[in-house]
């Protein structure tokens, strides 16, 4: 519903991807980690293959869990906003079709945090 | 010219008689300017009122009354602010760990109440009615009075602690108080009577006693005079204050049916903010009051589910339900607390405030308080960041969250029925994908896209450069936040140095 006002209401979204120097933000969240208390968001540039996601970026967001040396992500499951996904080996965010606030969410079956408390 | 009969008056009148010679009668039809040009705000909300009259004010306060009351209450309340700050009445309170509920309390609230003043001071010129348009004005001036008596306080407490210095400049920028501010701009953008649904009856009305009776039993708990003298001078106005949440309900409800459907909407919307917000509260209640009164989960059944239940069997009557997802809140009353402060713990870098570990006493109460949760969840991740802190691996989160496009709070929530699955949600808008923290958001989200696809988010203004610099210390700068004084463990901190000397200080007086 358009909000209720006393004139036009019309305002540009904040949050457009024009607006972060050639980067795109990327929602990240490794189920049954509740170390970390929520979602990462991280700006990325659009063109990053998906071996630098994953070889890079996610070790150091996640490196200083214990899981995560016990993590095979060639064996997680993927979902990109809400829809399984299969990454393509060598492809770019881009040519994955991960755009501007995508969610990446993933589990790895087996790994499931500590103490039984999925943290 | 005026309405008052010209029937002879009885020598002595009736409290109310008096009441309406008084209040009524006293306003004249505009002929030079139509009246929806001179009140241009009471229509297009969609709210219809047929007779402004009807509107009672139960407290049937005068403005001479007013003046003298409270001018009483101030001196009175002066008085013992006076006597805290001679006396030192700093050194009387529990420990000083609580001094950290009240930084927060203090910066999150105060701007909120100046905030207040302002908004209810516009809606109280825009009321066409005599009897909410008097309700208003008091009440901005109330808040006004709220607010400088708690920067009265920041500027005692400043003295002492950290983190306190600069709390108008913080609450522009800070990203956890960007929380309450976004909450109550929120408000103050809507029309007069979506305002006084957000302000005066979800907040004030229906959760207040969530936040100000914690909030206030818990000062007295722990030795914190000054805010108990606050508390109880703000009381009186703060049971006005509720009075016209509730009356502003139920005039809008009675004037007209098609009045039911709006209100209930904004009764959704506003119960779901305000209970959003009360997440850094349940955190204080649980967590940071060394002397504890209650638990969240007591304080949610007692004044929600009992308290709140027979408003709403009261209301009823005129078609109002519950609030949508009440159950939800209901549902999340035995992790909320924990949620918050490990999410305050990871990123205590960022904040202006220290924050602990629970000790073996607190754990223990939060084991008798949350059996169903707390060894079983949370237990587990105090023995493991204990461990690691004794390590020399203090735990710190050095990525920044997803936040939530409406309440902005870190996306730390869990799916009702699971309290260890994260409860993201997300939509697309015109092309731009968003993302919220639960159902509740993103259904306010929804309903008017447009009030929050411009919202200012900390953690994309920090990327876009908005905020001082790329890396952690250039933000904090920005923030006016003195990394290692103002945050990061109490243990180790100015503020535990300064206490513990003011206990040697004691000790070798006694």
């Amino acid at each position: 519903m358009p909000t209720v006002s006393i004139g036009e209401y019309r305002f540009a979204p904040a949050d457009t991807v024009d607006k972060f120097h050639g980067n795109q933000l990327l929602t990240l969240l490794w189920d049954d980690h509740l170390m970390f208390c929520a979602p990462f968001c991280l700006p990325v540039p659009p063109d990053m293959p998906w071996e630098a996601l994953t070889g890079e970026v996610l070790p150091q967001l996640y490196g200083q869990h214990p899981d995560w040396a016990a993590v095979d992500l060639d064996a997680a499951e993927w979902t990109l906003n809400d829809e399984p996904f299969l990454p393509v080996a060598g492809a770019s965010l881009r040519e994955m079709d991960i755009g501007h606030k995508s969610v990446l969410r993933f589990r790895t079956p087996g790994v499931v945090g500590l103490f039984g408390a999925h943290f | 010219m005026n309405a008052i009969s010209p029937a002879p008056r009885p020598k002595r009148l009736g409290l109310k008689e008096r009441y309406a010679y008084l209040t009524r009668g006293l306003d004249w039809e505009p002929s030079y300017q139509p009246k929806e040009k001179i009140f241009p705000y009471t229509a297009y909300e969609g709210i219809r009122i047929h007779d402004w009259d009807k509107f009672e004010d139960p407290f049937r306060l005068t403005m001479d009354a007013y003046w003298k009351f409270q001018a009483e209450k101030e001196r009175r309340l002066y008085a013992v602010i006076d006597s805290f700050a001679q006396n030192n009445g700093q050194m009387n309170v529990t420990d000083a760990r609580y001094i950290n509920a009240l930084k927060i309390f203090l910066t999150a609230v105060s701007p909120l109440e100046y905030a207040a003043h302002r908004s209810y001071a516009h809606v109280g010129r825009h009321f066409e009615g005599v009897g909410p348009r008097i309700a208003c004005q008091m009440q901005a001036i109330d808040e006004l009075r709220h607010a400088q008596t708690q920067i009265h306080t920041i500027s005692h407490f400043n003295k002492y602690f950290d983190g306190l210095h600069d709390p108008w400049h913080m609450h522009s920028r800070v990203w956890y108080l960007s929380v309450p501010k976004s909450f109550f701009e929120d408000a103050m953008s809507a029309g007069p009577f979506e305002f006084l649904t957000a302000i005066s009856f979800s907040f004030e009305y229906v959760l207040t006693s969530l936040l100000f009776v914690p909030f206030m039993s818990g000062a007295a708990y722990n030795g914190d005079m000054a805010t108990v003298t606050f508390g109880f001078s703000a009381q009186s106005d703060e049971s006005r204050h509720m009075t016209l949440g509730l009356e502003i309900i139920k005039f809008m409800l009675e004037q007209d049916e098609a009045n039911v459907p709006i209100v209930q909407k904004w009764i959704d919307k506003w119960f779901w903010r305000g209970y959003r917000l009360l997440s850094i509260v349940a955190m204080m209640m649980d967590y940071m009051l060394p002397k504890k009164i209650m638990s969240w989960q007591e304080a949610w059944e007692m004044y929600f589910e009992e308290g709140g239940g027979a408003l709403f069997k009261d209301l009823a009557r005129y078609g109002i339900r519950l609030p949508k997802y009440h159950e939800v809140a209901t549902a999340e009353k035995d992790r909320y607390s924990h949620q918050a402060w490990s999410t305050f713990y990871q990123y205590n870098h960022a904040a202006a405030f220290h924050t602990w570990l629970p000790d073996e006493g607190e754990q223990a109460w939060m084991r008798e308080k949350y059996p169903e949760t707390f060894d079983r969840l949370y237990a587990p991740r105090y023995a493991w960041w204990a461990k690691e802190a004794a390590e020399g691996r203090r735990f710190a989160n050095g990525t920044l969250p997803q936040i939530c496009q409406v309440c902005q709070i870190p996306a730390f929530f869990t799916e009702p029925d699971d309290p260890t699955r994260i409860s993201l949600r997300s939509c697309e808008h015109e092309g731009e994908r968003y993302h919220f923290c639960s159902d509740g958001c993103r259904d306010i989200f929804l309903d008017e896209p447009e009030k929050y696809v411009q919202a200012w988010l900390p953690v994309s203004q920090i990327y876009m450069g908005n905020c001082g610099g790329a890396t952690v210390p250039e933000v904090l700068d920005w923030y006016h936040i003195n990394v290692g004084t103002d945050n990061r463990d109490y243990s180790g901190s100015p503020d535990e140095a300064l206490w513990r000397e003011w206990q040697a200080q004691k000790g070798r007086a006694a």
